[in-house]
């Protein structure tokens, strides 16, 4: 399980880069879904989001799930590559598959990287 | 054999569990008098007896195959059915309740779906099929939600023309009911005979989906390309509800720009039946696939590298995506679906395309011998494909019980939907109908303009 210790974590499995405002779905999330068919950016540049609501929606061969926002701020970009290649959120979570870019995101309330490896082993059992 | 399947000692059990004594006991709250009533049934009879019994309460209906000449149309069409349809459609692997998806048991199902998807974007004109819905209606109010999906609610308006079949319209309005939708462009009955285009200056930025009907209901023929072109020009979505026995001839909706087409595909090897089962189909294109509603059937191979068929695409259906799934229904019409594939492949491009033909000359010749009858006249110049609309010189109480005297079922009154087209008649001409009937249709009617 990679788990970068420069990144923020959310316990619905984003990750949250404080340096650049970037948004993703974690390692850990990509091999629960596996196989990403599909994916939708739910929101805009430019607008405002809240932490806790939807921002993406991500269909594997098997599952549905959403990305929530981890911080709240305002979408200065989004990444439209994706929606072209949604096999990128498998092969390069934490790189080329980021979702979106927020600004003046307060990541205080997020998990470090230990805290994040520690809450995946839990749900492993 | 009892049906109940729990013995005396699990009843007792079960009794002692919720603590009474006896079933008696769990039912002193229902009135003695509905406990156990008297049936009064007559005495059974036997095998042969209750079949003459059923024949003979049959025999009270009207049918159109063998008694009535039917001139009926109006949304479900009096075609013929070769008799290999029914052969296949019964043989023990298709004639199941529910149809069955596993790939692993199910390759003879799930290929002909994939038969009858490709079958129906080839008729369409456009690049993917569902594996179909209930009927034409529920298939037009699949549109409205795909459409809603596809701007994520943000789009709250959809226009849709007077001149969609009216039970399309009703059923639309109970699906979106409490969808925060509003439905404009029928509400007006003022000039039911309107040009479709009319609703043009409706479709605006907050514009989802624009609904039109080809032919329409009335049976006008019009082409919407210049309709699709304004209402993209709104960024709304176009959808086009089409029969599809008239898209053997005429331009196709995927040639007019539509995004979904959909329709009844009743008259593609299903018989005439109060209440169905009738078949709705459902066209998109590529880029919506992931906001269609229903199952979807692909091409893949299997682990050998065997050509093979699977449902695809599932995580955007109701029991994956739950409430954010396009639409809380993913059943279809499997045996339908199959009635039309086997149809549409013993036909062939060309056979079909003779059946419309048929239909087409059968119906302008109705209608060229009808509108010389004195009193009697086309509603509208439009051109039209199978079916038109007369206006007739009494009222249709009158009318269509003289033509009933004559066997004859008349056709649709367009006053009951529209009442500016009080006593006008929707008459529908199929290859069914010979010469012979449509100059007896024109005799009959001939004397009620005498009269």
């Amino acid at each position: 399980m990679n788990i970068p210790s420069h990144l923020k974590y959310t316990k619905t499995d984003e990750w949250f880069d404080p340096s650049s405002g970037k948004v993703g779905l974690t390692d850990y999330a990509q091999s629960q879904l596996s196989d990403i068919v599909f994916v939708e950016i739910l929101v805009s540049e430019g607008e405002q989001v809240e932490a806790g609501k939807p921002i993406a929606s991500v269909e594997s061969v098997k599952a549905a799930a959403e990305a929530y926002a981890p911080v709240s701020g305002k979408v200065i970009a989004i990444n439209s590559e994706l929606v072209n290649s949604p096999e990128l959120l498998n092969k390069d979570p934490y790189g080329s598959a980021w979702l979106i870019q927020i600004e003046g995101g307060d990541a205080s309330a997020l998990l470090d990287a230990a805290a994040y490896e520690k809450y995946c082993a839990e749900r492993e059992h | 054999m009892t049906y109940i399947p729990n013995t005396p000692r699990e009843q007792a059990e079960m009794l002692a569990t919720i603590g009474v004594s006896s079933i008696e006991e769990l039912f002193q709250d229902i009135p003695p008098r509905y406990r156990y009533p008297k049936l009064n049934l007559p005495p059974a009879l036997s095998e042969m007896e209750a079949a003459a019994e059923l024949k003979e309460l049959a025999e009270n209906n009207e049918n159109v195959r063998d008694h009535l000449i039917s001139f009926l149309g109006a949304g479900a069409y009096f075609h013929y059915i070769p008799a290999a349809v029914d052969h296949i459609l019964r043989r023990g692997e298709f004639y199941t309740a529910y149809t069955p998806y596993q790939p692993e048991i199910s390759q003879g199902t799930l290929q002909a779906i994939f038969e009858y998807q490709s079958l129906m974007c080839a008729l369409t004109g456009m690049e993917v099929s569902n594996a179909s819905h209930y009927d034409g209606a529920t298939a037009v109010a699949e549109a409205v939600n795909m459409a809603y999906a596809v701007f994520r609610g943000k789009r709250t308006r959809i226009v849709i023309s007077p001149s969609v079949h009216p039970q399309y319209r009703a059923v639309v309005r109970t699906y979106v009911q409490g969808m925060g939708l509003e439905l404009v462009g029928d509400e007006s009955e003022a000039n039911a005979l309107q040009s479709p285009f009319e609703i043009e200056s409706l479709i605006d930025p907050n514009t989802a989906l624009v609904i039109v009907q080809y032919p329409d209901f009335l049976g006008r023929l019009y082409d919407y390309t210049s309709l699709v072109q304004i209402a993209h020009a709104q960024g709304a979505l176009v959808c086009i509800a089409a029969n599809p026995t008239a898209l053997a001839l005429f331009k196709t909706p995927g040639e007019m720009g539509a995004d979904i087409v959909v329709g009844e595909a009743q008259p593609l090897g299903i018989p005439l039946s109060f209440g169905g089962p009738y078949l709705g189909y459902f066209t998109t294109r590529k880029q919506y696939v992931h906001k269609m509603a229903g199952r979807l059937v692909g091409e893949t191979v299997d682990q050998r590298g065997q050509r093979a068929y699977v449902l695809t695409l599932t995580a955007r259906e109701q029991h994956i995506k739950r409430e954010r799934a396009t639409s809380n229904i993913c059943t279809n019409q499997g045996l339908m679906a199959l009635a039309a594939a086997v149809y549409l492949s013993l036909l062939g491009k060309q056979g079909l395309r003779q059946v419309a033909e048929l239909c087409y000359h059968k119906a302008h010749y109705a209608a060229q011998r009808l509108s010389q009858i004195p009193g009697f006249s086309l509603a509208y110049r439009e051109p039209f494909f199978h079916e038109f609309a007369i206006r007739l010189p009494r009222p249709f109480e009158e009318v269509q019980h003289h033509l009933l005297e004559h066997d004859i079922l008349g056709g649709y009154h367009l006053g009951a939907d529209y009442p500016s087209l009080k006593d006008h008649l929707l008459i529908a001409v199929t290859e069914m109908n010979t010469r012979e009937e449509i100059d007896y249709f024109c005799e009959v009617l001939q004397e009620v303009s005498h009269d």
